[in-house]
């Protein structure tokens, strides 16, 4: 049993402790935008953000999350899709299949929330996620927008 | 808060089955099934042709027989129905047509296969005919309503007009009249110069979705009732299930059921995947490993190594006489390349859901060819095709691993049928596809080039010795011993994959080797190795003759035009023979392959402590006609992370008959941070049509690879490049 603060709703859970979050997200509470890559921690398809960090929640074992921690979920990161970044990521036309880009997007929102003006070296060590598609150069380049536009962050 | 029940399927299997987005809208899933019968009689708007729905509010639906997998198809063949369709742009969505349905259609979409590089290349005709024929039925069926004649009716953005009574009907007041009519039987096409929709950098429609977690991966797909299933297979290729207990895990948290999956594997089925997966974990597992459980790289490197010298050999391409050229050569310069296994790594691991019946058995997967996994499905289950259907979901990646074999399937029907009328998902652990996939084939190759006194190149002897694909996966293809597709890029003169080189002596042959490692279809496959090898011995050649790359290319490229423009494109975009930044060195290569010419430029340093920066690489492709360039930019791009990480970093290794590397901390591959910026120069020539997927995959790595032999001094002829000591010479 867990108590979970998802996208701003608590959420009472049925699960065993020692289950990854990311599995509790998609098969216990049904939100499937945050994926399954690898399992350890490694490809950032999983990355949510807790109390405002990006998380691989892959990982992260449930019984470690408290009731008062935040967790938000690419479903959670906007109520229309319309954070700049998912706006930025439609306008450069971003992802191929898309199957990590909510891992990218979640991964950058929490970028840039912390560095609203990232250097291309800070979005180099950041965006660590795996895309095999290989939409680097179009992450990179929608997250420069987003930036240069100043709407995130707490500067 | 959505919550779990609100995600799961609210549609009832009879919906799933009958449901039509050309009808209801009904469909929020990245994915349809669309226009049965029933669907029809419930009153669904009927198809102007196979290709071609009109709703009455103007909505086009464009029916899509390849699959989406991040290429891009899904918008290019769009566009290119569109285009002769001359319909409102803004108003197109698209839709899945079912392999069960395309059988039952006596396969009216032609070819669902989704590789090669072939979605717009192999069906640009039909496909725009599709379009154009709708549009030729459209517009009589307004003239018929006017009573006036086809001719005098003009038509744009899906409103035909009647200039002489400055009369108009949209698509959607006609589409209903038109779908009575018959076909034409003449479909003329449009010069693409006079393109306004295809050949124009528009963006894609399936984007969306893919930015706040919406779309349905195969993974996420969910049916009332299912459960989910974890598998193992025999780590050791060829090897088989000796026993496992059941007993130690079935009292586990939400373990259903172990079942044995064929003679190999074993599954965990379960009421969540996790459960499933910790149970699998947990399960005591005996495996006969079978024959080849001492097989490791070094027996496959030694095996390859003999067949580089063995007087057996199928010829691929043969010019002149080579042996006497190389014995009568004022200099020879013989060298050994070689090439790993490596895993496709898609982002989606390995997945299906099955529903198995006595009387019917359905299959919802990502996979690269519909069909084949419609055929797969009937096999596994014992049914009839005509009860079995396979429903595509869009590919969390594909690179080649979703295509020719459907193995996952295969597996979760073998489930399905253990537990009838009980929906299962299988999903592979990251362990799991990456022990059992179907790797890059391993090859090694040995050059020997025979140079006149002058330098001058007369004589070429390339030995490929290594794995066949097709003997792997369609051995019925191979003939007397020869894998035509083992030549990719090193093929006669003609319209694919053909050497852009006129050598005097020329022989290129392979003498097959099949380790017990399954061998797969790959993003650029062949191609891949043959230019690495090809490209870089060219380079070498060059340097021990004194010349420079460009200019020893362009001398053997005269008869090559198409080879040579693309070459020529890149060298200029990219200032070859103009300085450097201090630092920073070049290097240059060309191939053809998948129906396109291509070039690349790559810049690169390394530090004194052997440190690779590929700072840029400017690359060319003459796709023949370019129906994206937006699009086809971003493939070239991706195409550099994929053929890059590669040759930079991928490897699979063998130990003890079974692969080493299980996920991505063993196997890494490119990030962000390893990404050049990307120049693309698009020059499409016209008079073909070529692929954009795969091509320039195969100039990434030799193009680095030269550069980094002009930084450094250092010939890396072993791939990955990890491997190798960098530090200058």
């Amino acid at each position: 049993m867990a108590k979970l603060n998802i996208n701003g709703k608590m959420i009472d859970v049925e699960v065993d402790g020692d289950t990854p979050l990311l599995w509790v997200i998609r098969e216990q509470i049904g939100l499937t935008g945050t994926k399954y890559g690898c399992g350890v921690a490694q490809c950032g398809a999983c990355t949510v953000h807790i109390d405002g960090v990006a998380t691989r929640s892959c990982a992260m074992p449930v019984s470690a999350m408290t009731a008062e921690q935040k967790i938000v979920t690419i479903e959670g990161l906007s109520a229309d899709g319309n954070h700049p970044l998912q706006k930025a990521w439609i306008e450069h036309d971003v992802p191929q299949c898309g199957f990590c880009q909510s891992g990218m997007i979640m991964a950058a929102a929490a970028m840039l929330q912390a560095n609203p003006k990232p250097s291309d070296a800070d979005i180099a060590a950041e965006m660590t996620n795996i895309c095999r598609c290989g939409t680097y150069n179009r992450v990179k380049a929608a997250i420069k927008q987003v930036a240069a536009g100043g709407e995130l962050g707490r500067g | 808060m959505t919550s779990a029940s609100a995600v799961e399927m609210k549609l009832s299997r009879r919906s799933l089955l009958a449901g039509s987005a050309a009808a209801a809208g009904a469909f929020t899933f990245g994915f349809s099934v669309p226009f049965t019968d029933e669907a029809k009689a419930q009153g669904a708007t009927p198809e102007i042709n196979a290709w071609v729905v009109v709703q009455p509010d103007d909505k086009v639906v464009i029916r899509i027989a390849r699959s989406e997998m991040g290429q891009g198809t899904l918008t290019g063949l769009a566009q290119l129905v569109a285009e002769e369709l001359e319909c409102d742009w803004a108003k197109v969505t698209t839709e899945y047509p079912t392999p069960g349905q395309n059988l039952a259609r006596n396969r009216v979409w032609g070819n669902f296969s989704t590789g090669g590089s072939r979605g717009i290349r192999e069906s640009h005709d039909y496909v725009r005919k599709g379009g154009a024929a709708a549009r030729i039925m459209l517009v009589q069926a307004a003239a018929g309503e006017w009573k006036v004649p086809a001719a005098e009716c003009s038509v744009s953005k899906g409103v035909i007009t009647h200039k002489a009574s400055g009369r108009s009907l949209r698509y959607g007041e006609v589409a209903a009249a038109a779908a009575k009519l018959s076909p034409p039987t003449e479909v003329p096409l449009k010069d693409p110069k006079e393109w306004t929709i295809a050949g124009k950098p528009l963006k894609r429609l399936d984007t969306a979705d893919k930015t706040n977690g919406k779309k349905i991966y195969g993974m996420d797909f969910k049916l009332p009732g299912m459960l989910n299933a974890a598998i193992k297979d025999c780590p050791v290729f060829g090897g088989k299930v000796k026993s496992f207990d059941a007993a130690k895990i079935k009292d586990m948290p939400g373990v259903k059921h172990v079942l044995p999956v064929g003679d190999s594997a074993v599954a965990v089925v379960a009421d969540t995947w996790w459960r499933a997966k910790t149970a699998l974990d947990a399960l005591p597992i005996v495996w006969d490993e079978g024959e080849h459980a001492k097989v490791s790289s070094e027996s496959i490197a030694a095996w390859l190594k003999e067949g580089l010298d063995a007087p057996q050999a199928a010829v691929g391409n043969q010019v002149g006489d080579v042996k006497a050229a190389i014995a009568g050569a004022a200099r020879t310069i013989e060298q050994v390349y070689s090439y790993p296994f490596q895993n496709h790594a898609c982002m989606e691991v390995m997945n299906a859901t099955a529903l198995y019946t006595p009387e019917r058995c359905e299959v919802w997967t990502p996979t690269q060819n519909g069909e084949a996994a419609l055929a797969a499905t009937a096999e596994a289950s014992g049914l009839p095709l005509a009860k079995c259907e396979a429903y595509k979901i869009d590919l969390g990646g594909g690179f080649g691993r979703r295509g020719a074999v459907h193995d996952w399937v295969r597996q979760v029907v073998a489930i399905a049928k253990q537990i009838p009328g009980t929906p299962v998902k299988l999903i592979w652990s990251r362990e799991e596809d990456m022990l059992h996939g179907r790797f890059h084939p391993v090859t090694q190759c040995k050059l020997t080039g025979a140079l006149d006194k002058d330098g001058n190149l007369t004589g070429l002897h390339m030995r490929i010795s290594g794995q066949s694909i097709v003997a792997g996966i369609f051995p019925q293809n191979i003939q007397n011993g020869r894998d035509p597709a083992v030549f990719q890029g090193l093929n006669p003169p003609g319209p694919e994959a053909s050497i852009g080189y006129t050598i005097p002596n020329l022989l290129i042959d392979h003498a097959m080797r099949n380790p017990h490692v399954p061998p797969g279809f790959w993003r650029g496959v062949n191609l891949n190795q043959n230019t690495i090898y090809l490209e870089c011995f060219i380079d070498e050649l060059a340097h021990a003759t004194g010349k420079d790359p460009l200019e020893f290319r362009r001398a053997l490229m005269k008869n090559h035009p198409k080879h040579l423009a693309v070459l020529n494109s890149v060298a200029e975009k990219a200032g070859w023979g103009s300085k450097a930044p201090d630092g920073v060195y070049r290097g240059i290569c060309q191939t053809m392959g998948f129906g396109s010419y291509v070039a690349a430029v790559a810049e690169v340093s390394v530090s004194p402590e052997g440190k690779l920066k590929v700072h840029k690489i400017t690359a060319a492709t003459d796709p023949g006609h370019a129906v994206n360039p937006a699009q086809i930019e971003r493939q070239v791009e991706g195409s550099f992370v994929y053929g890059l990480s590669a040759a930079l970093f991928g490897e699979c290794t063998v130990k003890d008959g079974r692969i080493v590397e299980e996920n991505f901390d063993s196997y890494p591959v490119m990030r962000l941070e390893d990404m050049p910026a990307v120049e693309t120069v698009i020059v499409p020539s016209g008079g073909f049509w070529g692929g954009v997927g795969e091509p320039t995959i195969a100039v990434a790595a030799p193009a680095v690879l030269n550069a980094i032999f002009a930084a450094t001094g250092k010939r890396v002829r072993s791939m990955p490049l990890r491997n190798a000591d960098l530090r200058k010479a």
